[in-house]
Parts: C-alpha cells; sequence; structure tokens
C-alpha cells in the first residue's frame, strides 16, 4: 500500500471562556480535574509519558484510548497522541490532540485541535454515487440492536 | 492486513454481495444452500461472493454438517464509520463539561 505524505484533516473547536489561562490549564493537567469532564486517565504532564484515557466499553471498541504526551507548554500549550485501542477501533487511527491557550481581554481563548484524520476515509464516505448513504442509514437499526 | 475503507466500499459496491450481506444482517445466520434459493445466481458464484465478505471480514462461516452457515459481522463496517463527525460531536459536548468544571472551581 502507498503511503504518502498526503495532507491530513482535523477536528478543530474553539471556544472563548471567562477563565484564566493557569485554571484552564490545572482542568486539562490535573487528573482528579480531568477525570470530571473528559475521561479517566492516568495523565501526567510530562513529554514521552504514555497514558490512556479509559471511557466505558461498547460492542464496537474496549474503551480505551493509547496515549503519548508530545508537548507540555505551561499555559499555554498541551499535544498528546490520541489513538483508540482495540482489535476494531477506528481502522488503526492515529491523531494528536492538541491545546493551545491565548489569554484575552475577558479571560481566555482555548482552541483544540485534533489532527491526522486520514482523508481517503473521508472521501469514501461521501461516496452518494453509489447510494451509500441510504445503505449505511438501512444498517443502522441492524447495529444499534447489538449496542 | 485489515480491511480499510476502500476495501470495504469495493466489496459492497457488487450489488449481489451486498444484498448477500443486508440478507445477513436482517435474517441472521443463513445456510449457502437458503442464500442461493434468493441470490439469483448459482451456488458457486454466492459461495465465490461470500469468499469476498469473508475476506473483508464483513461475514463468518461455520461448517455444520454437510452445509456452511454464513453469519453476518456488522462490526466489519467499523472503517466506514465517519470518525471525523463523530469526535467534532464529542469534543464539544467535552468543552461543555470543561466550562461546567470551570465554573464550579475556585478562581
Amino acid at each position: 500500500m502507498t503511503s504518502t505524505a498526503t495532507a491530513t484533516r482535523s477536528v478543530v473547536i474553539e471556544r472563548d471562556m471567562p477563565h484564566p489561562a493557569e485554571k484552564i490549564w490545572r482542568a486539562l493537567t490535573e487528573r482528579a480535574l480531568i477525570d470530571q469532564w473528559l475521561m479517566s486517565t492516568d495523565f501526567e504532564p510530562v513529554v514521552g509519558r504514555k497514558f490512556n484515557f479509559r471511557a466505558p466499553a461498547n460492542p464496537h471498541w474496549n474503551g480505551v484510548t493509547d496515549c503519548e504526551v508530545l508537548i507540555v507548554e505551561p499555559y499555554t500549550r498541551l499535544a498528546y497522541s490520541w489513538s483508540p485501542s482495540g482489535e476494531d477501533a477506528a481502522g488503526g487511527m492515529r491523531t494528536t490532540v492538541t491545546w493551545t491557550l491565548t489569554p484575552t481581554s475577558g479571560g481566555t481563548h482555548v482552541r483544540m485541535e485534533q489532527s491526522g484524520f486520514r482523508p481517503h476515509e473521508e472521501r469514501n464516505l461521501q461516496g452518494a454515487n453509489y447510494g451509500w448513504q441510504r445503505f449505511v442509514g438501512a444498517l443502522e437499526g441492524v447495529l444499534s440492536n447489538l449496542k | 492486513m485489515r480491511p480499510n475503507a476502500t476495501q470495504l466500499f469495493a466489496t459492497l459496491g457488487d450489488p449481489t454481495r451486498r444484498a448477500l450481506f443486508e440478507r445477513l444482517c436482517r435474517d441472521g445466520e443463513q445456510t449457502v444452500r437458503v442464500l442461493t434459493d434468493h441470490a439469483g445466481v448459482s451456488q458457486p458464484a454466492v459461495s465465490k461472493h461470500l469468499g469476498v465478505l469473508k475476506r473483508s471480514g464483513l461475514v463468518r462461516d461455520r461448517r455444520l454438517g454437510r452445509e456452511v452457515h454464513y453469519s453476518a459481522r456488522p462490526n466489519g463496517l467499523a472503517p466506514l464509520i465517519d470518525w471525523m463527525e463523530l469526535y467534532s460531536a464529542f469534543w464539544h459536548d467535552r468543552f461543555d463539561r470543561l466550562e461546567t468544571l470551570l465554573d464550579r472551581m475556585e478562581p
């Protein structure tokens, strides 16, 4: 299979929050706080540290996400790799989650980018000429019965 | 190699294979003989299509006596799930929870 350095796609979410960057940094990096809004984790803000996020398992996934800390710039930038674990998860998806905090007059601009989604998957998903959406839609009932 | 989206689309792009897979999803485990009765093609052709579906991880087979029974593996469709859309919804939800937490935290 070819493995050229083609462009990948990202999910980007940005919000202005009326809180100082130091406080948001705590919520992003302290385990007890991460548990409360993201997922259970053994994260530590140390570059190179491997850790997991753990969600409840479902029939399609064991709920475990494998991660490694990539960037720690206190109050400014935090990045970790994000790869759903287990046999059926995401076809070996490897993404990176990057948090960027920028002070504003009223608080902090919070930006989250999950990058590294492979484009060929999305292109195929848009193959409407094959009627795939209808087909996948018809299977939804079948899939939901497995949950 | 793990089947990717391209392989799944190629596999399901054939209308006969797609119909076989949909029937197995809908009606549960079936023998090759019963599948042939509904497929409108010969039994060797059905067996060949089932082999392609199996190599793509979409069906599994087991032999019972003289007959081979096939069943669907809907998990085999996992590579077709739009991960970007799912993660976008996921992160929006988690941002809401993060803001709720920040409101609760001491300054």
